[in-house]
C-alpha cells in the first residue's frame, strides 16, 4: 500500500516530569523505517507517555522528536499525520462504521465518491467488508478493534501508533489478533510503535522491543535477545519467569556454591557478585545414572512441589543452597512417567549456552 | 426436558413460588410511588380536563374552547408565550453551553466549587431573585445609574416592565436547568474521542463541531426541553418584570381564577397549553430522536 513511504522515528533526550516524578527521563530511541517496535513495561513505566509524545498529546519538557528528518516536537497532533489505535478504540458513537473510517478522509478533502471506495477497501483489509452501515454499538469487541485499525490506516499514514489495542479482548481473540496485526504490518509496511504491558504479546509481534522502566529504556533489542540475553535483572524479571542464583566472579570465572560455571559468554572483567539467570524451561531433569556431558552445569536439589498446567508442568525444586528454582517441561506421557515425586532428590542440567549472568546491581542500559 | 419432568424436578414449585414472591415485593415497593403519581398528577389533570368542558352553569359545553378560538387576544397570548419561551431557551443555550463547557474542562474539585456558584441562586427564592432584578434594571436602578454615570447612555434604558426585562429575568432563573444536564453529558464524553479526532486530522474547531457538539447534544436537548417546558408555565417572573405588557398564558389563567372565578376558562387554557406542549415536544423528538429530547444519555 505505501511500503516506500514508511518514515523512521528519532527520539532524542525527551524528558517529561510530573512534579518530582520522571515519566520520561531523557529518552533516546531510534525506530527504523517500516519497523514494528514495541514499548514494553509495567504500568507507570512511561511507555504510554512516550507514545503520547509521539502522537502529540503530551508535550515533553525538553527533547526532540523527528519523523524522517522533520522535527515534530512542537507540532499540534492534528498536523502530525500519524495513525493511532486507542486502547478504548475511541470510535465515534454518533457515526456508523463507514462514517468513522471516512472521517480522516473527509477532513483531508477527499472527494465523496473516492471516500466510499477507500473506506470499503480499508474494511476489506481488516476483514470486515460490508460492515460500513453498522452502528458502533452493534459491533463486538474484536470488530471494534478492527474498525479502529481501519480508521487509523485508511489515510495511509506513514507511522502507526497503537496503545494496548488488544487489552480489552479475551485471550483467544487477542492471540488471534496478534498474528493478524503482524500480518497486516507486513502487508502495509508502515513504521509501527506498539505499547503493551503483555510480554508475550511483545515477543510474538515485534521486530524489536524497548523495555521501559521508570521513564528509561532499559534494553532495546530483538525479542529473542531480550528474552535470552537480558541486560539487567529488571528485564530478566519482567520478561518471562526466572530464578536468580547468586554467583561470585573472580578472574573471569564465575563460581556457584564453589563450583565453576560453564557460561555462554565468559564473565566480564569486573570481579564481584552477579546472578545466574535460570529460566524454568532451560532446565532439564538429568537421569541419575548417566554423565550429563561437558557443556552442562549440574544443580542438585530436592523436589518440593509438582504443578500440572495442561500442556506443560512445573516442578518446584529447592537447591542444596536453599534457593528455589522452577523446572518446566512438556507433559508427554513418557516425560510424566519418569518425573520424580515431591521429596525426591533430583539433579538438574543447565546447558552452557543457556547459562547467562546478570549484573547484581540495578542495571543501566 | 418434558413438561411433566419439569413439574417433578427438585424444588421446581418452591423456586417458582420464590420468584412470584419476589415480584410481588417489587410491586409492593413501587406502589407508594405509583399512588403519589396518581394523586398528584393523574387526578388533578383529569379534573382540569373535566372542568374545561363544563359551562358556567355546570353543564357539558365547549364554550370555553369556542371563546378561545373566536377571540384574537387568546391567539396573541399563546404566541407571546411560545415566543418568550423560545427566546429564553435560546438565550439559555447561548449562555449555558460555553459555561457548561468550561465547567466540564476544569478539574472536578474546582468544577464542583463553580457549580455551587451556578446553583446558589437556584437555592434562593424565585421571588427574591425577581425583585433583585427589578432593583437592578429599573429606571433609577443600578445598571441605568452606572451606565449614565459612565456616560454610556444619556436616557435611562427601558430595561424592565417590558419584554427585555421578562427575558433577562427568565433566562437568569432558567439557566441552571440547562447547565445541569448539559454538564452531566459533557462530563461523560471520553477525552479519547477528541484525541482521536485530532489524531485523524481535525483542528480543535473541526473536532468541536464534528465530535464534541454531537456527543453533548443529548444533554443540550434535555436541558433545552426542561427550560422550554418550565418557561411555558412560568408565572412570577414574567408577571413582575413584564409590567403587564407581556401577557403569558399563565397570567391569563391567574386572572381568570382570581378575578373572574372562572375555573372552566382557566382549565381550558391549561388543557390547550398542555396539548400544544406535548405536540411540540413530539415534533422535536421526531427531529432529534425521542430518547434524546426526553433526557436519554446515549
Amino acid at each position: 500500500m505505501n511500503r516506500g513511504g514508511a518514515l523512521p522515528i528519532s527520539v532524542n533526550g525527551v524528558t517529561r516530569t510530573y512534579g518530582r516524578f520522571h515519566a520520561l527521563d531523557s529518552v533516546d530511541l531510534e525506530v527504523r523505517s517500516g519497523e514494528f517496535l514495541t514499548l514494553l513495561g509495567p504500568s507507570g513505566s512511561g511507555k504510554t507517555t512516550l507514545l503520547m509524545v509521539l502522537a502529540g498529546f503530551t508535550r515533553p519538557d525538553s527533547g526532540s522528536v523527528l519523523f524522517g528528518d522533520r522535527e515534530v516536537v512542537r507540532l499540534a497532533p492534528h498536523k502530525r499525520d500519524v495513525g493511532m489505535v486507542f486502547q478504548s478504540y475511541a470510535l465515534f458513537p454518533h457515526m456508523d462504521v463507514a462514517g468513522n473510517i471516512g472521517f480522516p478522509l473527509r477532513l483531508r478533502g477527499v472527494a465523496r465518491g473516492e471516500i466510499a471506495g477507500r473506506v470499503e477497501r480499508a474494511l476489506e483489509t481488516v476483514k470486515l467488508g460490508g460492515f460500513g452501515a453498522r452502528r458502533i454499538d452493534q459491533l463486538s469487541g474484536g470488530q471494534r478493534q478492527r474498525v479502529a485499525l481501519a480508521r487509523a490506516i485508511v489515510f495511509e499514514p506513514r507511522i502507526l501508533l497503537m496503545d494496548e489495542p488488544l487489552s480489552a479482548l479475551d485471550k483467544q481473540l487477542r492471540e488471534h489478533m496478534q498474528v493478524e496485526l503482524r500480518q497486516l504490518h507486513e502487508q502495509l509496511g508502515m513504521t509501527t510503535v506498539y505499547v503493551t504491558h503483555d510480554q508475550r504479546e511483545a515477543l510474538t509481534m515485534s521486530d524489536r522491543i524497548a523495555v521501559i522502566d521508570k521513564g528509561r529504556i532499559m534494553q532495546l533489542d530483538t525479542p529473542r535477545r531480550i528474552y535470552e540475553r537480558p541486560s539487567c535483572r529488571f528485564v530478566a524479571e519482567f520478561v518471562g519467569e526466572s530464578a536468580f542464583l547468586p554467583v561470585s566472579v573472580a578472574a573471569r570465572t564465575a563460581t556457584l556454591d564453589g563450583t565453576p560455571l560453564k557460561l555462554a559468554e565468559p564473565a566480564g572483567a569486573g570481579d564481584g557478585a552477579m546472578f545466574l539467570m535460570v529460566r524454568p524451561e532451560k532446565l532439564r531433569i538429568l537421569p541419575a545414572d548417566r554423565h550429563p556431558g561437558d557443556d552442562v552445569n549440574v544443580l542438585a536439589g530436592r523436589v518440593t512441589r509438582f504443578i500440572y498446567q495442561g500442556e506443560s508442568y512445573v516442578l518446584d525444586v529447592e537447591l542444596s543452597s536453599g534457593v528455589a528454582v522452577g523446572v518446566r517441561g512438556m507433559t508427554s506421557s513418557a516425560a510424566m512417567a519418569a518425573l520424580p515425586a515431591a521429596g525426591d532428590p533430583v539433579r538438574l542440567g543447565l546447558d552452557r549456552h543457556d547459562a547467562v549472568l546478570i549484573p547484581a546491581g540495578e542495571g543501566t542500559p | 426436558m418434558s413438561a411433566a419432568a419439569r413439574e417433578t424436578a427438585p424444588y421446581a414449585a418452591a423456586l417458582r413460588a420464590d420468584d412470584l414472591r419476589e415480584r410481588r415485593t417489587l410491586f409492593g415497593l413501587s406502589l407508594p410511588a405509583l399512588l403519589l403519581v396518581f394523586v398528584t398528577l393523574v387526578v388533578p389533570v383529569g379534573w382540569l380536563f373535566w372542568l374545561s368542558f363544563l359551562s358556567d352553569a355546570g353543564e357539558f359545553s365547549l364554550e370555553h374552547y369556542r371563546r378561545m378560538a373566536s377571540q384574537a387576544s387568546y391567539l396573541r397570548i399563546f404566541r407571546t408565550t411560545f415566543e418568550v419561551s423560545l427566546i429564553t431557551t435560546s438565550l439559555c443555550i447561548l449562555l449555558g453551553y460555553p459555561l457548561a463547557y468550561l465547567l466540564a474542562q476544569l478539574p472536578r474539585r474546582i468544577a464542583a466549587l463553580c457549580m455551587i456558584a451556578v446553583l446558589l441562586p437556584f437555592w434562593t427564592s424565585v421571588l427574591v431573585r425577581t425583585y433583585a432584578w427589578l432593583v437592578l434594571l429599573q429606571r433609577q436602578g443600578i445598571i441605568n445609574g452606572w451606565g449614565m454615570g459612565l456616560g454610556l447612555w444619556d436616557e435611562p434604558l427601558p430595561l424592565v416592565h417590558n419584554m427585555s426585562g421578562t427575558l433577562i429575568g427568565m433566562t437568569h432563573i432558567m439557566l441552571p436547568y440547562l447547565i445541569l444536564p448539559l454538564y452531566g453529558s459533557m462530563r461523560a464524553i471520553d477525552g479519547d474521542y477528541l484525541k482521536a479526532a485530532a489524531n485523524l486530522g481535525a483542528s480543535p474547531t473541526r473536532a468541536f463541531w464534528t465530535v464534541y457538539l454531537p456527543l453533548s447534544f443529548p444533554g443540550l436537548a434535555a436541558g433545552a426541553a426542561i427550560v422550554f417546558i418550565l418557561c411555558l408555565g412560568f408565572y412570577i417572573t414574567p408577571a413582575l418584570l413584564g409590567g403587564g405588557r407581556v401577557i403569558l398564558v399563565s397570567m391569563r389563567i391567574a386572572t381568570d381564577i382570581e378575578l373572574f372565578f372562572n375555573w372552566g376558562a382557566a382549565s381550558a387554557l391549561g388543557v390547550v397549553l398542555l396539548l400544544l406542549t406535548v405536540a411540540l415536544l413530539y415534533l422535536a423528538s421526531r427531529v432529534a430522536g425521542f430518547d434524546r429530547v426526553l433526557g436519554g444519555t446515549k
